[in-house]
C-alpha cells in the first residue's frame, strides 16, 4: 500500500500535531514535554525509515523515490534533528511558549526528507518551500532581538527569490519536456528529446533554487547571518538539516541529465570551486565564531557540490556524497552543541583559555573544527578523502586541487580559534546552559572520532546505495 | 610488537589526559616509562630482524580491516630503513621526556602531547598503509601545533600557526598524489608492498609526473628543502629546547623517509626521470642552508638552517640512489645507506644541539651567541658536549657524520659527479659555521653576566652522554647500524 511508504513522514507529522497541542495546554514550566513528543516522533520515524532499509522503486505515484540515497539522508536529517532537539529546552527556558518550537522544528525536517526524497519536480517545489517556510520562523524565533528578526528576513528575502527561481525553472522544464515526473524525465532525455538552450535555463535555475537550501553560491548570503542571528538550536538545525536534503536533491536533479548533455556538470564545478573559495574567503578575518561556522557552512556546500559534480562519471560518486554529508553533518553540529552549551558565546575572544576551564569542552570544539577542516583521523577527514578519490576518479582533478587548496586556507581561520583555545589565558569561569546540551557536546565529540571508527562498515552500506533514476 | 609499540605510548598519553592532577615528576616518570617500554619493544623487533640475504622485505608484519571497501587496512611491518628510524626515533624521545623542563605549565598535557606525538612518530615509519601513512603525518602536525605554541616562547602561536599552514598544504599534495597513485590499480587498494610490486606508474609520462610533483612538493616542506623550508627558522626558534630536538630529529625524517618509500618505491621509473632536478634542488638546500646559517648570530636559527643543509646531504643521496634504473648498483646502493644513515645521524647529532641550546635558553633566556663567551671555563662539561656534537655534525671522521656523508658523497659521485663536487663545498661552509660557533660561545673573554653559568646537571649530563656515545659508536663502529640499513638499501636498489 503506498500510504505505508510515506509512514516516516507521516509519524513526523503526526508528533508534530501532538507537540503543538501538548504546548497549547501544557503550563509554562512544562512545554520543554513538547522536546519528549517530538523525540518519540523521531525515534518512531526512524524505525519506519529502517523498515524500508533495500526499497528501490518510485511510489505515491512517481512522486517519492525509495532508494539507498533517501534511506540514509532521511535517517541522517532525523538524527540530525533530535541533535538539535537536545539544545533547545535549556536555550528556550525562559521562552514562555516553547513548546510550538518543536512542531516547526519537525516540520522543517520534514520539509527535508520530502526534498531528499522528491521524485517528481512539484513535490521537490513543495519539499522546497516547506523547508523554507519554517526556516524563516526558526531563524527569526527570539522576536525581540534584532538580530535574530534580521537573520530571518535577509533568509526570507533570499528565499522569495530563490523559490521564484525554481518555479520558474520548474515551469520551464514542464513547458519543454510535458512531465514533471523524473522518470518520465530521465527517459525522454535519453531519447534526447526537447534538448535546448532554455532547457539548460530550466535546469540552471532549478538548481539554483535548491542551491539555495544547500547554501551554495550564488544563493549563499543567508548563511552567515542566520548563524550569528538566529537562536543556536535554530542555527545548527538550519546549516545542517535543510542542506542534507537539497545535497540529495540537487544530486537527484543531476543524475536526470546524462553527462554528455547540456554540460551541466561543468557548470556545477564552476558552482562548486566558487562556493568554496568564497567561503573560505569570507571566513578568514570573522570576529564572530557563529558567523565564522556560518562562513565555513558555505565553504562545505562547495566540496558537497564536488560529488555532484563527478556523479555518473565516478562510481562511488553517491557513497562519496553520503559520506561526506554525514562527515558535515556531525563535525557543524558539534560544534554549535559547543556554542550553545557556552550559553551562544560568540566573540572569538571569549573563547580565550577555554581548555584550562572547560577542558572536555574545548577539546570537542578543537576535534570538530579538525574534522572540518579534514585532519585524520576525523570522520572529516574520510568524508573528504571519499570526495577527493571520487573527483579525482571523476576526471576533475583540477577541482580536488582547488579543494585542497581551499583545505589549507581553511586551516588558517580554524586554528585562530583552535590558538586562542589552547594558548591564551583564561577569563573568569565561564557560565554553561543546561545539561542536555552538555550531553550533546559530548554526543557530538564522541561522534566525532567514533565516526571514523565506523566508517569501513558506512562505506559498504553507502557503496551499496542506488540514486533514482539510475 | 609494532602495533604495541605504537599504541603503548598513545595509551600513555590518554592516561595524562585523564589524571590532569597529577604532579610534575609523577607525570614525567610515567612519561619516561612509556617511551622506554615502547623502545623495549622495538629492540624485540631489532633483535629477531633477519638481515640475510633471502629475508623478506618487511618483517614483524601484521595487519587488520578497517576501511575494506577502500582496500585500507592497518598494516604495519619494518625494514632495515624504518627499524633503524624507529630505533632513532624512540632513543630521541626517551631523551627530550627525560630532558628537564624548568616547571611546564600543566606538565600532564606537555607529557601526553610527547607521547601522542611519540605514538604517531613510530606508526608513520612502520605503518605500510598508504593512507595510515598519511593520517599518522597529519597528526604529526597537530601534536607539533599544540606544543609549539602552548610551550614556545616568544610568537610562538605564530610560529605553530604558519608551521601548521605549510606542512598541511604540503600533505595535501601529497594527500592528492596518493589518491591518483592508487586509483590507477584495480581494485584500488592502499597496500604499500603491493603498489610497491605493482609500479602502477611505469610508462605514464604527465600523470605520473604530476603525482610525483605532488609527493616531492609534499614531502620537500616537511623535510625541509630549498626553497620551501621558510616555515622551520620560526618554529625552531619559538620550540622548546626538547620540541625542537623532536622537530630537527624525528618530523623531519619523515619527509626524507617518504620520499625513499612511496615515490623511490613506488614509482621507480618516473622518479629515476626527475631524479637530476630533485638533486639540483638538494644541492640548492645544502648550499644556501650552510651559507644562511653562516650569517646568523641566534645560536638556535643556526642550528635551525644546518638542518637544512643536512637534510640536502640526505636528498641527495636519494636522489643519487634513484637515478638510474640499472647499473652503478653498488654506487647507488651506497648513496642510499648513506642516506639514511645521515638521517639517524642528524636526528641524534641536532637532538643533542637542539637540547644543548634548550639550555641555554633555561639558563640566560636569550640564544643571541654575543652574549656568550668563555662558557668553557665555567661549563665543562656543556662544552664537551657541544663540541662533539659540532663536531659530529660538521662531519669529522669518527663521527656519526662522517659515515653518512662519505657514503653519500662516493656513492652521488658515480651518479652526479659535478652536484657532488659543489656539494662539497657545503661541508666547508658547515665547518667554518660550528668553528665560529664553537669560538664564539665556549671560548675567549666570559662576559660578567655569565659568571654564574650553570654546568649541565647530572640528569641532563647523562642524557646528553647516552645520545652522544651512539653518536661515536656509529662513527668508530658502524657495522651494526649498517648492516642494518644496508639490507633495506640491496632490497630497494635491486628489486
Amino acid at each position: 500500500m503506498p500510504i505505508g511508504d510515506v509512514s516516516p513522514e507521516i509519524a513526523i507529522i503526526v508528533a508534530a500535531v501532538l507537540a503543538l497541542l501538548f504546548a497549547a495546554f501544557a503550563p509554562r514550566r512544562m512545554q520543554a514535554g513538547s522536546a519528549l513528543i517530538a523525540l518519540a516522533g523521531i525515534a518512531v520515524a526512524i524505525a519506519l525509515v529502517l523498515g524500508q532499509l533495500g526499497e528501490t522503486r518510485f511510489t505515491f505515484s512517481g512522486t517519492w523515490a525509495l532508494d539507498g540515497a533517501s534511506l540514509w539522508a532521511r535517517l541522517m536529517i532525523l538524527l540530525g534533528t533530535a541533535f538539535c532537539i537536545l539544545l533547545a529546552p535549556g536555550w528556550f527556558r525562559t521562552d514562555p511558549r516553547h513548546g510550538e518550537y518543536y512542531t516547526i522544528l519537525l516540520l522543517g525536517a520534514l520539509g527535508a526528507m520530502a526534498m531528499a526524497g522528491a521524485g517528481d519536480l512539484l513535490q521537490l517545489t513543495i519539499a522546497v518551500l516547506l523547508s523554507s517556510v519554517t526556516g524563516y520562523t526558526l531563524a527569526a524565533w527570539h522576536r525581540d532581538w534584532a538580530l535574530s528578526i534580521e537573520a530571518g528576513m535577509k533568509y526570507f528575502l533570499m528565499g522569495a527569490l530563490a523559490n521564484a527561481l525554481l518555479i520558474t525553472g520548474v515551469t520551464l522544464m514542464l513547458g519543454l519536456l510535458g512531465n514533471t515526473g523524473y522518470a518520465d524525465i530521465a527517459a525522454s532525455l535519453r531519447l534526447g528529446t526537447g534538448l535546448s538552450p532554455l532547457l539548460f535555463v530550466g535546469f540552471a535555475l532549478t538548481l539554483t533554487g535548491v542551491a539555495f537550501k544547500l547554501g551554495a553560491v550564488p544563493a549563499h548570503a543567508w548563511l552567515p547571518d542566520v548563524a550569528e542571528g538566529a537562536p543556536v538550536p535554530s542555527a545548527a538545525f538550519l546549516t545542517v538539516v535543510p542542506k542534507i536534503g537539497a545535497a540529495i536533491a540537487l544530486a537527484r536533479l543531476v543524475q536526470l541529465v546524462p553527462p554528455e548533455f547540456l554540460g551541466l556538470r561543468p557548470l556545477i564545478a564552476i558552482l562548486a570551486a566558487a562556493t568554496m573559495t568564497l567561503g573560505n574567503l569570507a571566513a578568514f578575518w570573522q570576529d564572530d565564531i557563529r558567523r565564522l561556522i556560518g562562513w565555513s557552512s558555505v565553504a562545505q556546500a562547495g566540496y558537497v557540490l564536488m560529488a555532484v559534480t563527478v556523479l555518473g562519471l565516478s562510481p562511488d560518486a553517491l557513497s562519496a556524497l553520503l559520506a561526506f554529508i554525514a562527515s558535515y553533518a556531525i563535525g557543524n553540529l558539534a560544534a554549535f552543541a559547543v556554542v550553545a552549551y557556552l550559553r551562544g558565546r560568540t566573540a572569538i575572544a571569549d573563547y580565550d583559555g577555554l581548555a584550562k576551564r572547560r577542558p572536555i569542552v574545548a577539546t570537542v570544539l578543537v576535534i570538530s573544527f579538525l574534522s572540518l577542516v579534514g585532519i585524520p583521523p576525523t570522520v572529516g577527514f574520510l568524508g573528504k578523502l571519499a570526495l577527493f578519490i571520487t573527483t579525482i576518479d571523476g576526471g576533475y582533478t583540477w577541482l580536488a586541487v582547488v579543494a585542497a587548496a581551499n583545505t589549507v586556507a581553511s586551516l588558517f581561520y580554524y586554528a585562530r580559534v583552535m590558538g586562542r583555545v589552547y594558548f591564551n589565558k583564561p577569563p573568569e569561569d565561564i557560565a554553561v546552559l543546561d545539561r542536555s546540551s552538555g550531553v550533546a557536546v559530548l554526543i557530538g565529540g564522541i561522534l566525532v572520532i567514533g565516526g571514523a571508527v565506523l566508517a569501513g562498515s558506512a562505506f559498504t552500506a553507502f557503496q551499496l546505495s542506488q540514486l533514482l533514476p539510475g | 610488537m609494532l602495533t604495541l609499540a605504537i599504541l603503548i605510548p598513545m595509551l600513555g598519553a590518554l592516561a595524562l589526559t585523564v589524571l590532569p592532577s597529577l604532579g610534575h615528576a609523577a607525570a614525567r616518570i610515567i612519561a619516561v616509562a612509556t617511551s622506554t617500554l615502547s623502545f623495549l619493544l622495538l629492540l624485540i623487533v631489532w633483535y629477531q630482524f633477519d638481515t640475510g640475504a633471502g629475508a623478506p622485505a618487511f618483517q614483524s608484519y601484521a595487519e587488520a580491516p578497517w576501511i575494506p571497501s577502500l582496500g585500507v587496512f592497518w598494516r604495519v611491518g619494518v625494514d632495515g630503513m624504518s627499524l633503524s628510524l624507529s630505533l632513532m626515533s624512540g632513543v630521541l624521545f626517551i631523551a627530550c621526556i627525560a630532558w628537564p623542563m624548568e616547571n611546564p605549565e600543566r606538565p600532564c598535557a606537555y607529557y601526553a602531547w610527547f607521547l601522542f606525538l611519540e605514538s604517531v612518530s613510530l606508526g608513520l615509519f612502520m605503518v605500510l598503509d598508504l593512507l595510515i601513512f598519511y593520517v599518522f603525518f597529519d597528526l604529526s602536525l597537530v601534536g607539533m601545533f599544540f606544543l609549539i605554541g602552548r610551550w614556545g616562547h616568544g610568537d610562538a602561536q605564530g610560529a605553530a600557526l604558519k608551521f601548521f599552514i605549510y606542512t598541511l598544504a604540503g600533505s595535501l599534495a601529497i594527500l592528492l598524489a596518493i589518491i591518483g597513485l592508487v586509483l590507477t590499480v584495480d581494485p584500488i587498494t592502499f597496500d604499500m608492498r603491493a603498489l610497491i610490486a605493482a609500479q602502477p606508474l611505469a610508462g605514464m609520462d604527465l600523470r605520473g609526473g604530476l603525482i610525483l610533483l605532488g609527493f616531492v612538493l609534499g614531502f620537500a616542506v616537511k623535510a625541509p628543502l630549498f626553497p620551501v623550508h621558510t616555515w622551520l627558522p620560526p618554529a625552531h626558534v619559538m620550540a622548546p629546547g626538547p620540541v625542537s630536538a623532536i622537530l630537527a630529529g624525528v618530523l623531519l625524517k619523515m619527509g626524507t623517509y617518504g620520499l625513499v618509500r612511496i615515490p623511490f618505491q613506488m614509482m621507480r621509473e618516473t622518479f629515476a626521470d626527475y631524479a637530476l632536478p630533485l638533486a639540483i634542488v638538494a644541492l640548492a638546500s645544502i648550499l644556501w642552508g650552510a651559507i644562511v646559517a653562516l650569517g646568523q648570530t641566534d645560536l638556535k636559527r643556526r642550528i635551525a638552517y644546518t638542518s637544512v643543509n643536512h637534510m640536502g646531504y640526505t636528498v641527495l643521496g636519494i636522489a643519487a640512489a634513484g637515478a638510474l634504473l640499472n647499473g652503478a648498483d653498488g654506487a647507488r646502493e651506497m648513496a642510499l645507506t648513506g642516506a639514511v644513515v645521515e638521517m639517524v645521524a642528524h636526528g641524534l647529532i641536532t637532538g643533542a644541539l637542539f637540547l644543548i641550546a634548550g639550555g641555554f635558553w633555561a639558563r640566560s633566556g636569550t640564544y643571541d651567541m654575543d652574549a656568550y663567551g668563555g662558557l668553557a671555563k665555567v661549563a665543562p662539561r656543556l662544552t664537551t658536549a657541544a663540541v662533539i656534537a659540532a663536531f659530529a655534525s660538521l662531519g669529522l671522521p669518527g663521527l656519526a657524520g662522517f659515515v653518512a656523508e662519505v657514503q653519500i658523497f662516493v656513492g652521488t659521485f658515480a651518479v652526479f659527479p659535478v652536484i657532488a663536487a659543489i656539494g662539497l663545498l657545503g661541508i666547508l661552509i658547515t665547518a667554518a659555521l660550528f668553528l665560529r660557533l664553537l669560538q664564539q660561545v665556549f671560548f675567549g673573554d666570559l662576559p660578567k653576566a655569565r659568571e654564574g653559568f650553570a654546568d649541565v646537571s647530572l640528569r641532563e649530563g647523562s642524557i646528553l652522554a647516552a645520545i652522544l656515545a651512539l653518536v661515536i659508536l656509529i662513527g668508530i663502529y658502524p657495522r651494526w647500524l649498517l648492516d642494518l640499513i644496508g639490507s633495506a638499501s640491496s632490497a630497494i636498489i635491486g628489486s
